[in-house]
């Protein structure tokens, strides 16, 4: 049996020395006559032990990790080449606890195939959501993605399916398929992982969606900081694009779909949908009112299904596995998976992708492990940077949209940042200010100005002037960004600030009574 | 009177016909869906807060003052962005929205200066407003950023600009894009360090603004400010008139301070403009007050006499008794008129009936003799009527705007706004003009689709090639024809057009347009559904200029593009009442309404209501009375508000004319060229100290209202009664309603127009048969207004004119104006207009500079075989090789010491686009140019000696 190793090509694993590994093993490889197979495929998603290097073996693929390139001349004197044993070695990786636990449906083949092989991806059950997509009435797919529950998974939640189905009730000569891969919130990484480690699936999503609401045009509208995402993205397309599988008559079908991917230009408000279409359409990325809902009139006035890349990419199991499949995992009105990033400071950051109803204290202890610094975890600001902080008596809450919502907090994109007990949280609140001031495209007045005026106040309030002033002015502020904000930039800047006085007063400067105030 | 602010009503009106009813504030109210909740509520007299909204332009929804509340729905939705839907219920009041509201107020005061009682907005500044309807009472904040430093930008001559006001709120970017189209105002930056930004970064007057004021307008603070209001302080009331610049006729209010204009604001309801404006009408009103203006009547026995000034009886008596005595030397026929398409209707009309019955001949014109008498002529002809076919706001529904020899963007600026604002929503573009005019890719988001850059002269080509594959490609609208016209004549035409001759491959050679390329033009006019002309005098000054127009007519007849909205002819008037100085018969051989003074039923009408013996022999064209002065048989001229010596071709011959005259009467508001051939100098009055009316471009009457008293005493009207009393005949008239009520007894087409009506409707579009009738915006809708209602075809040779391009004479030169200076300048040139346009300038190729040794700004001299004249050069890509390109609109610069005699064979409009040249690098004036000086100076010395001595 040909010897066949795999060194992850995901920008994480290149980030902690991949490619260095992959040229050491090449090169001791060629040295010691050894012929292999050395397979880029992607991560895995357990980024502490990145880069983890696999090895076919007749059980199945092991795993040895995290290697260094000092580490290569001894995998080679232990023979890992066929399984042999080393300090680095993890065991069969499919039975490492953290992967073990997990429900990957969207992550299925990440970090398994090598993501720009269109055989691979075929191998191993791509393109049957668009085969059995292809066979169906446009009606029938929108139903299937309906009755599966999947919700937006950018952090709005909103039902996939009703969008489509607006879009696919709209008369239009023309309609478009926007992938927002604008993927800016701190500490989140599954899109970046998805259209680095499987960008087939995004591509078969999305030719899935053209098909069933009428659209004949998508793009992906990708950030700017993804250079290896926007090499893999390209490289898919291209090879799609030569199978049949995008252009015009997809696979016999007659149908057409056609893919580009458009570079934003570095600003975080263009992940807010409608900004995203102002800058897809070549002007400044600033925020439109709504409605018109861009399912009715979207990119260039035409209706558009805008959708996150893991929402995408979650409907090719849909298709191929049935609504019902897909709804079978999670809990109440959320079903199916969801791809959580532990980050921050946290033991096992990576991916986890779970169906929802596990709760954040599992998430953060079973899988991540506690804090890196083994300091106790102070609180977890799960969504982003516009997600609300989560103080320890919250960390029971299952990770389902409906309970978190009722806690005043979000799941979002599913992003989780962890901070051990050293952390300030009026620092954190003024940091949530600041963002959203250096970011907040300035068209709505409550963000454009509030935004600077609460890191101001915060400032103050840091340095303990004037509290009694200062603190219900923050709260004042908070309600007017809350509520007359434009988009969510404004309108949840809030949760983090909030949630860090409400549950935090003491790094206020406040007792709690006065942090009721 | 009360400067009554205009209602804002937030946003735009909805076009939609189908209505729903909803509940604000538990007050039920119906509105056509598309309307924003706030208009709706504006409508039943609910104000909701509002800063960022104004109803000139889209909703934003930024400033988020204007947020409710919808029973069932989520959050708090701007009431300018969330249109009605049937059965909302809104609530715009309660503790929670006006907290929401206080919080953003407080936040915008943290940035603003508490400089309210010092502040020029101060009482008209909608921050203000708003901070009281919120209530807001303290801020709390204690900022470290602002814009509190920003500097001011005081570049514009009119308005300035300070940052540190501004409150983002984006209404004047919006303008400039959505109401004027120029796009020079951008917002840069982000976030809390966004601010407005002029081009990139410039100053406004570095930047590509063209000082229309949509910004200024639109700002709600005192950010943007007429410097007008900044140096005099807030108006106290507004009266409207209508602005006295271009055809466009914009509705205005003059917003005054006694009788002081602190500035002129665009009326909102103005049918012609609908609240917009240029850098001309809503800012250069300063000449009416400039030191300049000539407020005494004058006499002097010869032109090398010092002026005297006298008493008003004095001068009348004395230009009266010389009129008189030259009949009495000359003949009856010896004197006669000009009289202008500046005045209003009324003074046209009684300076013709003072011609025709006072001085007993018809020896009156007008200065549409030189710009749009082939208008008059072709469209009569083919039409009916001596008029355009549309309405304005007709371009809103043309597919395809064909735009031949007119420059909208400079010339007619407000409606350029108007088509460019279509061409945006994807109306498609054939632009035929000998140069490139803005709009062919100088306008943001506007591009030709077809340029046909045709050699100057060789119009009648051009268009009998489009003609032609209209026909053989058999592009016709054959049911319209069948239907609508003469078919004995259109069946000549067909046959006439459908010649080889005509073909573009036979027709390139002459025109130099490829003919591809004007065939896809043909195709797309004829075949791009609505299909709309508008042309300027591009087209009618040319020797063929009267074919030209028929040209026109035939294609928009034989594609069926007449008789609706969105299609049509449209003449776009240069000067505000060329259309009604027409109407009102000032042309020799026409009696108001078009009809000949041969005219048997005519004539005894007139006769008997003037009272009068009236000549039925047409009288003199204006050229024709140059050639009798010359001839000794024309010695008296009555001319008023129109500067002949400037404006006529071969200026050197309109020179000899008038020195050989024994009586020049002037009446105008400056000494102006011709007045420096005078004996007799009456001072007029301005626009804004006269009442009347104009009829602009598409027909449409609107009155012009006194806002202050004359300067010198009377009105234009009452001078020429004063003077027809002198001569013997009598006038009585006490207010110019008396003379339009008259004009409508006698005239079928302004039978049902009168001053009531005027001031109820805002404006009347003639044809206005009736009482009951509310005029005429799209004419020829059933049948065409011939006498058999049938659309005349006519044949249109070409003839190449003789003026062309010779070995002496290489280079065409053709001549157009410019946005920020109007015609001969008088009213433009004493204002800060300079700033944009301060000499005129001769374009030219690179290539043909190339061969010359010319380079930019460099004297040239341009010289024809009428004379020579020297201007600086501009080197451009917009005038093609072959042919240069200047504007007229200052004296010195005498671009019509060049032009030729050559004039239309109809109409003798003279021949000014097409004057063979050559062009020389120079370092001195001409020798005209010299002695224009000399003499100039030497007219200024006997009028400060005349005025000095009194």
């Amino acid at each position: 049996m040909s010897i066949t190793i795999y060194v992850p090509c995901d920008s994480s694993a290149i980030s902690l020395g991949a490619d260095r590994v992959a040229i050491a093993i090449a090169k001791e490889a060629e040295k010691r006559n050894i012929t292999i197979q050395l397979i880029r495929n992607s991560s895995r998603g357990m980024f502490w032990l990145e880069p983890l290097v696999e090895v076919a073996t007749a059980e199945g693929r092991v795993a040895y990790g995290p290697v260094q390139v000092g580490d290569v001349t001894s995998l080679f004197d232990a023979d890992f080449v066929q399984g042999g044993a080393h300090p680095l070695f993890l065991g069969l990786t499919e039975e490492l606890d953290y992967l073990k636990k997990q429900q990957r449906l969207t992550f299925a083949r990440c970090g398994i195939t090598d993501p720009v092989n269109l055989d691979d991806y075929i191998a191993h059950e791509g393109y049957r959501g668009l085969s059995n997509a292809l066979k169906m009435s446009q009606a029938d797919i929108v139903k299937a993605v309906t009755d599966s529950g999947l919700r937006g998974r950018g952090g709005a939640a909103f039902p996939t399916g009703i969008k489509w189905n607006t879009v696919l009730g709209t008369p239009s000569e023309q309609k478009y398929i926007i992938c927002n891969a604008d993927e800016g919130d701190s500490g989140t990484f599954s899109d970046r992982m998805t259209m680095e480690g499987d960008p087939f699936v995004l591509i078969e999503g999305m030719t899935i969606a053209g098909i069933a609401v009428g659209a004949n045009q998508g793009y992906i509208y990708l950030r700017v900081e993804y250079p290896h995402a926007h090499k893999a993205l390209n490289t898919a397309i291209e090879k799609a694009y030569q199978a049949g599988y995008l252009g015009d008559n997809i696979q016999g079908s007659g149908k057409t779909f056609n893919l580009e991917v458009r570079l934003g230009a570095g600003a975080y408000i263009c992940g807010e949908e409608t900004s995203l279409m102002e800058s897809l359409e070549g002007k400044r990325g600033l925020v439109r009112f709504k409605p018109p809902l861009p399912a009715i009139s979207g990119l260039f006035g035409k209706p558009t299904v805008v959708n996150n890349v893991i929402s995408l990419a979650s409907v090719p199991i849909i298709l191929d596995k049935g609504g019902d499949y897909y709804r079978d995992f999670g809990m109440g009105r959320s079903r199916g998976t969801l791809p959580l990033q532990l980050a921050g400071n946290i033991k096992h950051a990576g991916l986890v992708e779970l169906a929802f109803g596990m709760t954040l204290r599992e998430l953060l202890y079973d899988f991540g492990g506690g804090t890196a610094s083994g300091r106790p975890i102070k609180a977890v600001q799960v969504g982003g940077p516009l997600g609300a902080y989560l103080p320890e008596s919250q960390f029971d809450t299952p990770l389902d949209y409906e309970a978190f919502a009722a806690n005043w907090t979000v799941l979002g994109h599913g992003g989780v940042v962890v901070f051990d007990d050293t952390a300030n949280m009026a620092e954190m609140a003024r940091y949530n200010m600041e963002f959203c001031a250096i970011e907040s495209c300035g068209k709505c007045t409550p963000c454009r100005i509030g935004s600077t005026r609460g890191y101001e106040v915060l400032d103050d309030i840091i340095a303990g002037r004037e509290l009694s002033k200062n603190v219900p002015l923050l709260r004042d502020l908070c309600n007017t960004l809350l509520n007359g904000s434009l988009c969510a930039l404004g309108g949840m800047t809030p949760y983090p600030v909030l949630s860090a006085l409400n549950n935090f007063p003491e790094d206020f400067g406040i007792d709690e009574k006065a942090g009721a105030a | 009177m009360s400067i009554n602010k205009q209602q804002d009503f937030g946003t735009p009106a909805s076009a939609a016909t189908q209505l729903v009813t909803l509940e604000i504030d538990g007050f039920k109210v119906t509105a056509p869906v598309g309307t924003s909740i706030m208009r709706a509520a504006a409508s039943i007299g609910i104000d909701i807060p509002k800063l960022c909204a104004t109803d000139s332009i889209e909703p934003f929804g930024s400033c988020r003052l204007c947020v409710v509340q919808i029973e069932g729905g989520r959050g708090m939705p701007a009431s300018c962005t969330t249109p009605v839907a049937e059965g909302l219920k809104v609530v715009t009041q309660n503790k929670s929205l006006a907290d929401v509201r206080r919080g953003v107020m407080e936040l915008y005061i943290s940035d603003h200066p508490l400089d309210c009682l010092t502040c020029s907005a101060n009482g008209d500044c909608e921050l203000q407003d708003m901070a009281g309807a919120v209530g807001l009472r303290e801020v709390r904040y204690n900022p470290i950023e602002t814009h509190l430093d920003a500097v001011k930008d005081e570049s514009n001559p009119y308005f300035s600009f300070d940052p540190s006001k501004c409150i983002v709120c984006s209404r004047c970017v919006r303008a400039c894009e959505e109401t004027q189209g120029t796009f020079a105002l951008t917002i840069d930056g982000r976030g809390f360090d966004s601010k407005v930004s002029p081009s990139q970064n410039e100053a406004f007057m570095d930047s590509e603004c063209v000082s229309c004021g949509a910004c200024v307008q639109a700002c709600p603070t005192a950010t943007l400010m007429e410097k007008s209001v900044i140096d005099h302080g807030q108006p106290e009331h507004a009266i409207i008139t209508t602005c006295a610049y271009c055809g466009v006729g914009c509705s205005f209010r003059a917003e005054m301070k006694g009788e002081q204009v602190i500035r002129m604001v665009p009326n909102k309801d103005g049918q012609a403009n609908h609240g917009h404006s240029c850098v001309k009408g809503r800012f250069a009103f300063g000449y009416a007050t400039h030191k300049d203006r000539m407020t005494k009547p004058m006499i002097r026995a010869s032109i090398k006499d010092a002026w005297q000034e006298v008493s008003w009886e004095v001068a009348i008596n004395h230009a009266a008794s010389e009129l008189k005595r030259i009949q009495a030397k000359y003949g009856k026929d010896a004197i006669g008129g000009i009289t202008s398409s500046r005045c209003t209707n009324e003074e046209v009309y009684i300076m013709q009936k003072l011609i025709r019955a006072g001085f007993g001949n018809n020896n009156v014109d007008t200065c549409a003799r030189v710009c749009h008498s082939p208008t008059g002529y072709g469209l009569k002809q083919t039409f009916g009527e001596s008029s355009g076919t549309q309405d304005f706001d007709s371009v809103m529904k043309a597919d395809v705007i064909m735009v031949i020899g007119a420059n909208p963007t400079d010339g007619h600026p407000v409606f350029g706004s108007q088509m460019k604002k279509r061409l945006r929503q994807g109306a498609k573009l054939i632009v035929i003009d000998p140069r490139e005019i803005d709009l062919v890719r100088n306008s943001p988001h506007v591009q030709a689709n077809h340029h046909l850059k045709l050699r100057p002269g060789t119009n009648v080509a051009l268009i009998n090639a489009i003609g032609h594959v209209i026909i053989t490609e058999k592009l016709m609208d054959e049911a319209f024809v069948k239907e609508r016209c003469d078919i004995a004549s259109f069946a000549k035409w067909e046959t006439f057009i459908a010649q080889e001759h005509n073909s573009p491959e036979a027709t390139e050679s002459v025109t130099g347009v490829p003919a591809t390329e004007l065939r896809a033009a043909a195709r797309l006019y004829a075949t791009g559904n609505n299909g709309a002309i508008y042309y300027g005098l591009g087209v009618t000054e040319h020797s063929q200029g009267s074919t030209m127009v028929i040209g026109i007519a035939n294609i928009a007849m034989a594609t069926g593009n007449l008789g609706r909205d969105g299609v049509g002819v449209n003449p776009l008037r240069g000067q505000n009442n060329v259309q009604g100085s027409c109407d009102m018969g000032s042309f020799p051989h026409e009696f108001p309404g078009y009809r000949h003074v041969s005219d048997p039923a005519t004539h005894k009408l007139f006769e008997a209501a003037w009272q009068a013996e009236l000549s039925d022999e047409p009288g003199l064209r204006i050229p024709n009375m140059f050639d009798a002065a010359m001839d000794k048989n024309f010695m008296g001229l009555y001319c008023e508000g129109e500067d002949i010596a400037q404006s006529d071709p071969d200026i050197q011959h309109v020179h000899a004319a008038l020195r050989s005259m024994e009586c020049v009467i002037v009446q105008d508001i400056f000494l102006n060229e011709t007045a420096k051939f005078a004996h007799v100098f009456l001072p007029g009055s301005s626009f804004l100290e006269k009442s009347g009316t104009f009829t602009n471009a598409e027909r449409r009457i609107s009155p012009v209202r006194k806002v202050m008293t004359p300067l010198a005493g009377y009105q234009d009207w009452e001078v020429t009664q004063l003077l027809s009393n002198a001569m013997g005949y009598p006038m009585n008239y006490s207010h110019p309603s008396e003379i339009m009520d008259e004009i409508a007894s006698l005239t079928p087409t302004f039978a049902g127009v009168s001053y009531d009506k005027i001031d109820e409707l805002g404006s009347i579009q003639w044809p206005c048969y009736d009482e009951d009738s509310v005029g005429t915006p799209i004419m020829h809708e059933d049948s065409f207004m011939r006498d058999n209602g049938k659309g005349l075809f006519m044949l249109t040779e070409y003839v190449p004119t003789i003026e062309r391009s010779s070995r002496k004479f290489p280079l065409l030169l053709t001549t157009g104006r410019i946005l920020s200076q109007y015609n001969v300048g008088a009213q433009t040139r004493r204002t800060e207009n300079n700033a944009w346009h301060a000499e005129d300038r001769l374009e030219i190729h690179p290539h043909d500079a190339e061969d010359r040794g010319v380079k930019m700004d460099d004297w040239v001299g341009i010289k024809s075989r009428a004379g020579e004249t020297v201007l600086r050069a501009t080197i451009t890509e917009r005038v093609q090789p072959g042919v240069v390109y200047t504007t007229f609109h200052f004296p010195e610069s005498g671009a019509n010491v060049i032009t030729t005699d050559n004039s239309d064979w109809a109409t003798n409009c003279p021949e000014y686009k097409v004057t063979a040249v050559q062009i020389s690098k120079v370092n001195q004036p001409s020798e005209w140019q010299e002695k224009y000086r000399a003499f100039s100076e030497t007219q200024l010395d006997l009028l400060e000696q005349g005025t000095s001595n009194s």
